[in-house]
């Protein structure tokens, strides 16, 4: 038994992406989630089951702000950024166990203009152990912890900043074509390199956006998704992937490797695709150096050669190698902590995107967070 | 001026470790039955699953095995320090630790490079762990 198409997503929403608001993370979540849902043509009470992401909306928000009159699945998925991914898996298991129908993934915060979150991992529970051992060194925030597994690869494979700024401009690219991107303005590599250093070897380029806005997938059972709103995207195969030492990174064997490396050859296997099958993929991308580790860890070329595989804009739409992060990516359209990317795939493989890949038939979403957690699913449009 | 910056919250797990460096003493967590050592401390050796603990003192000697120079303070108490260079070590006991560099030149970092655990009194009942040159 495999999840192997156990499910489609039948709608995608979003809010407007912005950097300040006065509106609160549930409300954003309410809008995202209704857009969804018109987005698939079904109505708010059709919703069974409910996977939302960390804080913000919780599943009761959803029960009370839609009247859901049988909510018969619940779960979340704390994996950080991996969980909008992760969270596919969990809606496929509950709709191939027959426990419901339809399930809303949900994504609402104010990442600008509430909690910042540079600072939130602090309070975070799974981090208790680099709470008490690496923070009081000043070993604070996610730029901090992933910059050494960063300076390791520049050290072992010669990767290079310029090498990091390729994925920073090609993703900015996408984003200037994308009328809901909140980054507009022209990016070069020498502005790459121009700007401020955060935490050696990432400068502020490299890092992602702090972004409010919400962002929701309803996934549907594949036998009633053929006769909803739009073109259902099936999901072939999926997975998460956890690293060894998954809460702390300095004491991770190998800091060059995440736990997408676990998952992504089952994902393949499920999907039975191969790397040359895939169009598009959306690739989680809270900094440069996690994108060209992803490509590395997934396959698409070998450990120590993702510096060369970025080069000359090979990631950009008409890059000729892979098209990556079409909608601009947490580095330049916002920080949805990749629910975007869930909806870009899926408007990519309807041909509906931005930034349309031609004649995109599969395509791939990562996910990666808490400190290593990996998350991939590979879709097919209908 | 009071001590502005994050600050350890040892647990009954946890404590022999701070303990031992407000000793001036570097020491590690070892099984008491298998005697692997561990790092950082918990409740389980993940080789035979005894969860008798001993702590050793350790030589804290090690090699560099990755590092980054923050130029950002994401807590206000880091402001003063900045930039400050984070080493990741491993230890001569084969586990790794993390904690600031002391009289090591960004020029000089690269992996492999030899250093020793120093110890820095940074208020009454708190002693951080620090990386100077072997």
């Amino acid at each position: 038994m495999s999840l192997h198409e156990a499910g489609a997503v039948t709608g995608v929403g979003e809010t407007k992406y912005m950097r300040g608001t006065d509106r609160t993370p549930v409300s954003l979540a309410m809008e995202a989630a209704l857009n969804a849902i018109a987005d698939a043509g079904l109505k708010p009470t059709d919703i069974d089951g409910l996977i939302p992401y960390g804080a913000g909306a919780v599943a009761e928000d959803f029960v009370t702000n839609f009247g859901i009159p049988d909510l018969r699945f619940s779960a979340t998925t704390p994996m950080g950024g991996a969980s909008a991914v992760a969270s596919i898996q969990c809606a496929l298991a509950a709709i191939q166990a027959g426990i419901c129908k339809h399930v809303l993934l949900s994504l609402g915060r104010t990442g600008y203009s509430g909690g910042r979150i540079g600072t939130r991992v602090q309070q975070m529970p799974q981090f208790r152990t680099i709470g008490e051992f690496e923070m009081p060194s000043g070993a604070i925030a996610p730029p901090q912890l992933y910059a050494v597994m960063a300076r390791r690869h520049f050290e072992l494979y010669g990767t290079t900043s310029r090498q990091l700024a390729e994925i920073a401009v090609t993703t900015r690219q996408h984003a200037m074509r994308n009328p809901n991107a909140t980054m507009q303005r022209p990016m070069t590599i020498e502005d790459h390199q121009a700007s401020r250093m955060i935490s050696d070897p990432f400068r502020l380029l490299d890092c992602s956006l702090e972004s409010d806005g919400a962002a929701a997938v309803v996934i549907s059972a594949p036998d009633i998704a053929k006769d909803l709103r739009k073109r259902p995207v099936l999901v072939m195969g999926v997975a998460e992937g956890h690293p060894d030492s998954p809460s702390v990174i300095t004491q991770r064997p190998d800091i060059t490797t995440l736990g997408l490396a676990k998952a992504a050859p089952k994902a393949f296997a499920m999907a039975g695709v191969t790397h040359g099958d895939i169009d598009v993929a959306e690739v989680y991308d809270c900094f440069t150096y996690i994108v060209l580790c992803q490509l590395e860890d997934m396959g698409f070329c070998k450990k120590g050669e993702g510096g060369p595989f970025v080069e000359n804009g090979a990631l950009g739409i008409n890059g000729g190698r892979l098209p990556v992060n079409t909608h601009g990516g947490l580095l330049s359209q916002a920080h949805m902590a990749g629910m975007n990317h869930i909806v870009e795939l899926t408007r990519q493989l309807r041909g509906e995107a931005a930034v349309q890949v031609p004649d995109a038939e599969i395509g791939l979403v990562t996910g990666y967070g808490d400190l290593g957690d990996g998350s991939i699913a590979i879709m097919r449009r209908a | 001026m009071s001590y502005d910056k994050l600050v350890p919250e040892p647990t009954a797990d946890t404590k022999p470790f701070w303990d031992a460096l407000n000793e001036g003493k570097f020491r590690l967590q070892r099984c008491a039955d298998c005697k692997k050592i561990r790092h950082y401390p918990r409740p389980v050796c993940d080789a035979c699953y005894s969860m008798n603990a001993e702590w050793v003192e350790a030589s804290g000697r090690g090699t560099v095995h990755s590092w980054t120079v923050t130029h950002h303070a994401f807590h206000p108490g880091f402001k003063g320090d900045l930039p400050y260079t984070l080493l990741t070590v491993d230890l001569a006991e084969g586990v790794r630790m993390q904690a600031q560099a002391r009289g090591i030149a960004q020029e000089e970092l690269k992996i492999g490079l030899p250093v020793k655990v120093g110890f820095e009194r940074v208020k009454e009942d708190l002693t951080l762990p620090v990386f100077e040159k072997a």
